[in-house]
């Protein structure tokens, strides 16, 4: 089991992200009847969809840089504002998630290239820190 | 039913007018069509109005007049034009009513649109993270679409350059002036691959159309079009829409590719019918994309029909004559009536420096927006 010398912050909202094992896992809803799986998940009483948690491993299927300090609100960022790139990343058999996307440089971003699921440490415009969840190079692959 | 006809048209200059209200500039529309038409605000039975940002369309009647006639507020999001002009037509289709106006205004404020998850159905955490953006939605749809089908850069930068090219010629437009590729492609980049130069803003501007029956059409003796497909469809699924924090993994089609098929149906023909298009360009790549939703041509051939101008004013197919979105801007409740004005003042040869040349018989126009709907109207003159 992996272990955290740091206690992460907690997360941005309920019901989103799960530790197991040390591990971080988007928490999603299936459709008992069908079984689509469906990101946010549904309230937790919506009796017609269990829980479920995502895989963490995905290829990127699309992806920009957004490079303008998006408005407030919604967006409860910093006022320093630095470019980050966003995401679609397809989760096989299950859906295409959009993400924030971290530690990687811009110009290397690729559709197709293995991605894994990782926290992010989101700091408030009021100074809280928060986390949420990106996607990360996988270490070694080549898209 | 009756066929429907839109025998009227007006529009407010797009673009920015300090010290009138959006909700002037709709009355401004209003009087125009109807003085264009030689017709009365108490001629009109009835009227389907909205704006996104800028009012309440039925409070209109303080300026134009308290003839007691029905006015229903339409809130549609960028669909708003489009749902009012359903409306508008289906009053007179069912025989209910003879003469009815279809408007829509806006007035937005600078910068990109600040939309609330609250509003959408979606958790506040997407807004705050960041990922609640229109524009970073267009570019990930084009980034993807260029990379399945080979679209390149130099065909982004084509199409704002014709889209600025037409706003020269277009009096109600608010760029008017000529851009080059090269610059568009080397302006600020916004959201890769999207420059500055390669998204419309949102702005200000109204339109108003004036739809009558058969009945009315022939008493009056205007120039005139007729409504020969009108449809507005909600996604279906495994659609990829704005303001989506996951997709289905089992891609589907589009609540345009369905929009344009129904109206392609109820008009009895094809794209290969059509004679002039005013597709939804909020940016380069929806009019890129568009155009394939849309039918007229596959996936990948837009490059070589934009290289060789095919949709231009004068090519085979005139795309946006008026500069589209790009040129006029986006006052959300008046963009979809503004396409359909244009088609109508194409139709009837009344376009001015922008006529696109040649007999015009069938005009096609194409709406989009949050959280995933489309209206399209085919117009024949």
């Amino acid at each position: 089991m992996q272990q955290h010398l740091e206690t992460p912050a907690p997360a941005i909202a309920d019901d989103l992200l799960e530790w197991t094992g040390g591990e971080l896992r988007l928490v999603a809803s299936r459709e008992r009847a069908g079984g689509r799986i469906v990101f946010p998940p549904r309230a937790i009483d919506d009796d017609r969809f269990d829980c479920v948690l995502l895989g963490t491993h995905g290829k990127l299927w699309s992806w920009t840089i957004q490079r303008f300090r998006p408005k407030s609100p919604p967006y409860a960022g910093p006022d320093a504002f630095e470019p980050y790139a966003v995401g679609y990343v397809e989760l096989a058999g299950e859906l295409v998630i959009e993400a924030r996307l971290t530690g990687i440089d811009f110009a290397e971003l690729r559709i197709g290239m293995a991605l894994r699921l990782v926290p992010l440490p989101f700091t408030l415009a009021s100074g809280v820190d928060r986390t949420t969840f990106a996607f990360t190079p996988v270490e070694g692959d080549v898209a | 039913m009756s066929d429907v006809y839109i025998v009227g048209a007006g529009i407010h200059p797009f673009g920015r007018t300090p010290g009138r209200s959006g909700m002037q500039q709709g009355v401004f529309a209003v009087r125009q069509a109807l003085q264009r038409a030689g017709l009365e605000w108490t001629d009109i039975n009835f009227a389907f109005g909205g704006s996104d940002s800028a009012g309440n369309a039925d409070t209109m009647v303080s300026e134009l007049g308290l003839t007691g006639l029905p006015f229903i507020n339409v809130a549609n999001g960028c669909a708003t034009g489009g749902s009012a002009m359903y409306g508008a037509y289906n009053a007179i289709a069912s025989g209910a009513s003879d003469l009815g106006i279809a408007v829509g205004f806006d007035k937005h404020p600078r910068g990109s649109f600040s939309p609330l998850p609250a509003d959408w159905g979606l958790p506040d955490w997407y807004g705050e993270t960041g990922m609640m953006l229109t524009t970073q939605f267009f570019a990930m749809k084009i980034q993807r679409y260029m990379s399945l089908h080979g679209i390149l850069p130099e065909t982004l930068g084509a199409v704002a350059e014709k889209a600025f090219a037409n706003g020269v010629l277009t009096d109600h437009a608010w760029r008017r002036e000529a851009v080059d590729a090269e610059t568009i492609m080397n302006s600020q980049m916004v959201s890769d691959p999207l420059t500055k130069f390669m998204f419309c803003s949102p702005g200000e501007g109204a339109v108003a159309l004036i739809l009558a029956s058969e009945k009315k059409v022939r008493e009056l003796g205007l120039p005139s079009v007729r409504l020969r497909g009108v449809a507005v469809r909600t996604r279906p699924p495994g659609s990829f829409e704005v303001f989506s924090p996951a997709i289905d993994i089992k891609r589907g089609g589009s609540p345009t590719t369905i929009a344009s098929q129904a109206a392609y149906e109820m008009a009895g023909v094809g794209p290969e019918d059509i004679d002039i298009a005013q597709l939804q360009d909020t940016e380069v790549g929806a009019e890129i994309m568009h155009m394939a939703e849309n039918g007229f041509c596959a996936d990948g051939d837009q490059t070589a029909w934009i290289a060789e101008g095919r949709t231009r004013i004068d090519g085979a197919l005139p795309v946006n004559t008026d500069g589209g979105c790009l040129a006029c801007g986006e006052p959300i409740g008046a963009s979809g009536l503004r396409q359909v004005y244009e088609n109508y003042m194409q139709l009837t040869g009344q376009a001015g420096a922008r006529q696109a040349p040649g007999k015009l018989r069938l005009g096609y126009s194409h709406v989009y927006g949050a959280p995933g709907i489309s209206a399209v109207a085919i117009v024949e003159a």
